[in-house]
């Protein structure tokens, strides 16, 4: 098994990575860094395989080429058995929360605590009760899934990502669909949690102000390509015409406003339908 | 022609695939054995899901059937003089035949169905998933329970259909048509055979349990996750799973009875 070293202040290390779904290319050739202890977020327009990246860096998906390594382990040559022991210390946070919805808030945060610890009942209580006191939502133990409205759901969802002090967390699109409130504590509650907890931070999003206002470093991805990374300050400044579109919200750029089609012209006064 | 043919081996390619996707779904689920009987309260949740909340369908329809054949029976047998053999009638048309397979076709539509569409849904909204990144076997912990709960559950839900029958039958012809009671029962005690009868029903329908669940767990698994997709799956379930209990029904009885 090759489980080559990565360097100390990398934590995921992505080499060469190329994955198709069916003929469509997501990724030609990627290579982030994502260094420890910081908010590194991956951005870029819709349907560019940001989720995608999460499933790949989890192990869920395999590349067509490339490596992935986290924490100096190449994800994709390790077993089964070693694959989920590597999960348990990383933390995700699904766009949907993913909360197993026939167990109340307690039992979801207390859940991967039962499965992967020895722990007596007592002292599961306290870590879920002082997970839960992390994300504001101690007093909604009780409550089911189905009861919490879509920001509450990805605190529990938090709460539960953060139960067995993972080395790093990933959050897809952790925004989206938020009242500005709601936007506003998982914008804290994020960077919080990564500065208490000294974990790293995955933040794939597309919601761009919220995203830059905690990351240390970004990378913008398009055409399967990361077409420019570094510093918040560094994109908002950038003379590159993807980025500039994507961060200043532009309708029309290198991605059209138009789908492609035939000339206007033709297609109003041509013979075809 | 040349499209038509590339078409057919599309779809004959797909076909194999998922035949190789549910026979690999099925060795997962059967590895996940030793560590559900560890812990037994997942295997009882399920039972009751999938077992208990299908009890009353079961004993309705049972009863009715029953009541029809018993009703039908009678009418036949007396032409010929025969109805004091209206039990073995009742009771060998439930136990080989209608028993197991009705039953089969009433588990598919309701908790067939409810498993697919169950399961569907914890695709959609990446419960699995979310289980699979706690380091947890989503195949082991969620899947493999239901297996067992189905397979399981089949037999004893025959079983209360025959029995239910055998009453419906017995309340028509005994208490409505004037058959002598002592003989009906008498008639089934000597005429039905443990082994030709009753244990050859009862391997029909541990055959169906298993080949129902494994077409809806597999359904739900396989799912597109969307509500569309979800929605496809559960109409596969009940679609398949029929199909399938009427086809094996075939070649069981084929095998079984000569």
């Amino acid at each position: 098994m090759n489980h080559a070293a990565a360097p100390n202040d990398t934590l995921v290390r992505i080499r060469g990575l190329t994955f198709n779904r069916g003929s469509r290319v997501i990724f030609d050739g990627v290579d982030i860094d994502i260094p420890r202890g910081g908010v590194t977020a991956i951005m870029g327009p819709s349907g560019t395989g940001k989720t995608t990246l999460l499933k790949l860096i989890g192990g869920q998906l395999r590349p067509d080429a490339g490596t992935i390594e986290v924490d100096g382990l190449n994800v994709h040559e390790l077993s089964t058995r070693e694959l989920y022991e590597l999960r348990m210390r990383m933390g995700m946070l699904f766009q949907t929360g993913a909360l197993l919805t026939d167990l109340s808030v307690f039992d979801n945060v207390a859940y991967p605590l039962r499965e992967h610890t020895r722990l007596n009942a007592s002292m599961i209580r306290k870590l879920v009760l002082m997970k839960l006191e992390a994300v504001g939502l101690r007093g909604a133990r009780r409550l089911m899934p189905g009861e919490l409205s879509g920001g509450m759901a990805r605190r529990v969802a938090m709460a539960r990502a953060i139960a067995l002090d993972p080395m790093m967390i990933m959050y897809d699109e952790p925004f989206t669909g938020q009242d500005p409130i709601s936007m506003g504590v998982l914008v804290q509650l994020i960077r919080r949690l990564n500065d208490a907890a000294g974990v790293s931070s995955i933040v794939v999003s597309h919601d761009v102000q919220e995203t830059l206002s905690i990351a240390d470093l970004v990378y913008v991805i398009s055409g399967g390509k990361v077409i420019e990374s570094g510093a918040p300050d560094q994109l908002r400044s950038s003379e590159g015409a993807s980025t500039r579109q994507f961060i200043g919200g532009l309708p029309d750029g290198p991605v059209p406003f138009h789908y492609p089609s035939a000339g206007l012209t033709a297609d109003l006064f041509g013979d075809g339908a | 022609m040349i499209r038509q043919l590339a078409a057919l081996g599309r779809s004959g390619l797909a076909f194999s695939a998922r035949l190789g996707r549910a026979n690999l779904l099925m060795l997962g689920m059967l590895a996940g054995v030793p560590a559900m009987l560890r812990r037994p309260r997942l295997l009882l949740e399920q039972l009751f899901s999938v077992g208990v909340l299908t009890v009353l369908i079961i004993a309705v329809s049972g009863v009715f059937v029953g009541m029809v054949l018993g009703l039908q029976g009678y009418y036949i047998l007396s032409r010929f003089g025969a109805e004091a053999t209206l039990g073995v009638m009742v009771a060998a048309s439930l136990v080989r035949e209608l028993g197991p397979v009705v039953t089969a076709l009433l588990f598919a539509g309701r908790a067939g169905s409810a498993l697919s569409a169950e399961i569907g849904l914890m695709k959609s909204t990446e419960q699995l998933s979310g289980l699979e990144m706690m380091a947890v076997n989503p195949q082991h912990r969620v899947l493999t329970p239901r297996l067992i709960a189905g397979i399981l559950s089949m037999p004893l839900l025959a079983a209360m259909f025959s029995m239910l029958g055998v009453y419906g039958g017995w309340f028509v012809g005994v208490g409505l048509l004037g058959v002598d009671d002592g003989t009906y029962w008498a008639q089934m005690q000597s005429q039905i055979d443990w082994n030709e009868d009753i244990l050859n029903g009862v391997i029909k329908s541990v055959v169906f349990g298993v080949v129902c669940t494994w077409i809806a767990i597999f359904q739900g698994y396989d799912c597109v996750p969307t509500s569309e997709g979800v929605s496809r799956a559960t109409t596969r379930t009940v679609v398949h799973s029929s199909l399938a209990v009427l086809g094996l029904d075939f070649v069981l009885t084929a095998l079984m009875f000569n």
